[in-house]
């Protein structure tokens, strides 16, 4: 069962590496996405019997972080017309030995930290920490907002990681983190909104010379 | 029952305006819903409901001493927000009021949370609905503003998450069944796992730190107070700034029942400290004055923060000076939205001698001013001597002195902008735009009657309220048995 588990936290944890190194929006998009899939699947595995609750947490989980905020932040970069982030703060390579000096990290800092009998053995914690650093770096390291939303979807990816280790005795709690995404829906709306009253602006300044002329 | 109320009728007030159609009507909501707010929440203050102890909301000693201030505060600026909008009729305010109503309604709901999930989610549940409320100007520097707040608050939020995901993991390794309010916790006490009660602290505090505005995460406050209206400030400030204070305090409680309260106090004296410094240098920088009164927030958000660090005394300090700061600070942003509003700017550079143009609107900026600096005899000033009394009672000297040493920058700073706007002579094109703007009762009324409230609490400040500030000291220390 562990192996599994630790099998598809790997799995997140080299498509956090993919974000970083990747100059090419869609790719982050995609990476992002396949990452929310991936951690849809976890409770389901991590359960002995299905539980409706747990079911309904992993569906949603893989539509939204799946299906629904990647598919807008699709549309998103449709209307702002950018695809690849340029000249981010932080390069590509340095944000990538960044990630993996942080992934190192984090297995290292689990160790220290005391966990429960059922958890021992599995990369949870660590997992969670490098995906959260991961998520600070897109933050912090790239200009485009896309970029940024990803970066920020990442980080939130790994906080769930973490809620993993909690979805058995305070489902609640756990359950709450889907107001994250809400949150990023707010983003991406922002962004689109933002672009097309640029648009208009930018059409009305067009109808005008043509007036002139 | 009472307590639900609280949310339930701005709650439902929102949904009202959201539905109402006519425009110039809707903002009539607000004073509505605020005055049935203040009542509901004064009958409880003087009368207050007995609490079971494991529930997860509640009006408990905290949320008592707290809440009547909040309150206050929104009755005033929904008056205020009648005439602004009505100043502002050209643009649908429907998003506006319905949002400002979910603002109040999750502030209450907040402030009564007894449980770290309930917490966190009513206040994530105010950060975004302060978001339609920031870009209300629709201007592309409004947007920008949004931006880094949702940005930057956003990730404080994540992080508060992670914190108290953290909390519940320690309550787990120690034994929990899952129970996590904050009374479940706060039993659990030295069981709770301490590597994991660090880790949540720090993170909690940054979280809850970032949406308060303490420096570092300070960078959303001056962008957001300064491109928004005055009356959306006066409410982050005074409202939606107490609700991360009173969290902060809430979790500080369980990791002092942890036996890490050294540990965290030393935190909060540190980033209480540095806040202060921060804003202090800020200040003397800015130019422009709404963004001033940003920094201010920062500083006086680093006094509570300090304050809080110095044991029960200090809690107390902290505690009235969340009703002084709150009062005096909204003072200063309506009569600075006035301001802002004849002028036509919020620069230095083009703004002056508005003691000509809108004369009561620099009146009430220049008392608020010295109000919000500590001087006698109103509100902070009492405020911030029991915080500097309570320092010294527990030996922090070294601390007293940056303390002063900050506000005397600040003091500098804010009289450098105020005075650089209020004197000389008026630019004309201010003229012709202040000509425009008329200084209505309804615009003047509000701040002046916020700054009556800071004087009152100043010099006469009852009983009962002394009492509440102390029966939440007593619930966020409790006597060990």
């Amino acid at each position: 069962m562990n192996s599994n588990l630790n099998l598809l936290i790997g799995l997140a944890m080299g498509l956090n590496l993919m974000a970083l190194g990747s100059s090419r929006l869609p790719t982050v998009i995609r990476s992002m996405a396949a990452q929310g899939v991936i951690l849809g699947a976890m409770p389901v595995l991590m359960e002995h019997e299905l539980d409706w609750r747990v079911l309904l947490v992993s569906l949603a989980t893989m539509a939204g972080k799946g299906w629904v905020i990647p598919s807008l932040l699709r549309r998103a970069m449709r209307t702002a017309q950018i695809d690849r982030e340029l000249e981010p703060l932080i390069g590509f390579v340095p944000s990538l030995l960044l990630g993996a000096g942080g992934t190192i990290a984090a297995l290292a800092l689990a160790q220290a930290l005391p966990l429960m009998p059922e958890h021992q053995g599995t990369l949870l914690v660590p997992g969670a920490l490098a995906t959260v650093f991961t998520g600070f770096i897109l933050l912090i390291g790239r200009n485009k907002a896309i970029s940024q939303v990803c970066g920020y979807l990442i980080l939130e990816n790994g906080i769930y990681i973490f809620g993993l280790l909690l979805i058995k005795s305070m489902p609640l709690l756990v359950e709450a983190g889907v107001l994250l995404d809400v949150t990023v829906g707010v983003f991406i709306i922002g962004i689109i909104v933002d672009r097309i009253q640029r648009a208009f602006d930018s059409l009305d300044t067009r109808k005008l010379t043509a007036l002139r002329e | 029952m009472k307590s639900l109320l609280l949310i339930i009728v701005p709650a439902v007030f929102a949904l009202a305006a959201a539905l109402w159609p006519d425009n110039h009507r809707r903002p009539l909501l607000l004073p509505v819903a605020a005055v049935i707010h203040t009542l509901l929440t004064l009958w409880m203050f003087f009368d207050p409901p007995v609490l079971a102890p494991d529930s997860w909301l509640g009006f408990d000693p905290l949320a008592r001493a707290v809440l009547p201030a909040v309150s206050l505060l929104f009755l005033v600026c929904a008056f205020y927000g009648v005439s602004y909008l009505r100043v502002r009729g050209e643009r649908n305010n429907r998003v506006f009021v319905a949002a400002l109503l979910a603002v109040l309604a999750l502030l209450s709901a907040g402030h009564q949370a007894r449980h770290i999930g309930l917490l966190w989610i009513f206040t994530e549940g105010v950060t975004l609905a302060a978001v339609p409320l920031l870009h209300f100007n629709g201007t592309p520097r409004a947007f920008e503003a949004t931006w880094k707040y949702l940005l930057v608050g956003g990730t404080g939020i994540a992080l508060s998450l992670l914190g108290s995901f953290c909390l519940g993991y320690a309550s787990l390794h120690g034994g929990g069944q899952g129970d996590l309010t904050f009374v479940a916790l706060m039993q659990q006490g030295e069981e709770l796992s301490r590597p994991w009660v660090l880790i949540g602290w720090l993170l909690l505090l940054v979280g809850y730190g970032t949406k308060m505005g303490l420096a570092p995460m300070h960078t959303w406050k001056p962008e957001v107070y300064g491109e928004s209206p005055g009356i959306v400030g006066a409410i982050m400030a005074g409202g939606v700034t107490s609700v991360a204070f009173t969290a902060i305090l809430r979790v500080r409680s369980v990791i002092g029942a942890a036996g890490e309260g050294a540990i965290a106090d030393q935190t909060l004296m540190a980033i209480g400290l540095f806040s202060m410094l921060v804003a202090a240098l800020f200040l003397l920088g800015t130019r422009d004055f709404k963004r001033m009164l940003a920094y201010s927030s920062v500083e006086h958000m680093g006094i509570l923060i300090f304050a809080a660090s110095l044991g029960k005394v200090g809690m107390f300090a902290a505690l009235f000076h969340v009703w002084s700061n709150g009062l005096t600070k909204s003072a200063l942003f309506l009569s600075a939205a006035n301001i802002r509003r004849a002028a036509g700017s919020s620069s230095m550079d083009d703004v002056r001698g508005m003691a000509a143009i809108t004369p009561r609107s620099a009146a009430i900026f220049v008392a608020g001013l010295f109000a919000v600096t500590a001087c006698p005899p109103f509100g902070p000033f009492f405020s911030e001597l029991k915080v500097v009394r309570a320092a010294l009672e527990t030996g922090h000297g070294g601390g007293v002195a940056m303390f002063l040493g900050c506000l005397l920058l600040a003091f500098f700073g804010l009289t450098r902008v105020v005075f650089g706007i209020v004197d000389g002579r008026p630019r004309p094109a201010a003229v012709a735009s202040g000509k425009r703007f008329v200084e209505t009762a309804g615009v003047i009324l509000p701040p002046l009657i916020l700054l009556a409230l800071s004087l009152w609490l100043g010099l006469f400040s009852p009983t009962i309220l002394h009492d509440a500030w102390s029966a939440a000291v007593a619930q966020l220390f409790p006597e060990i048995p």
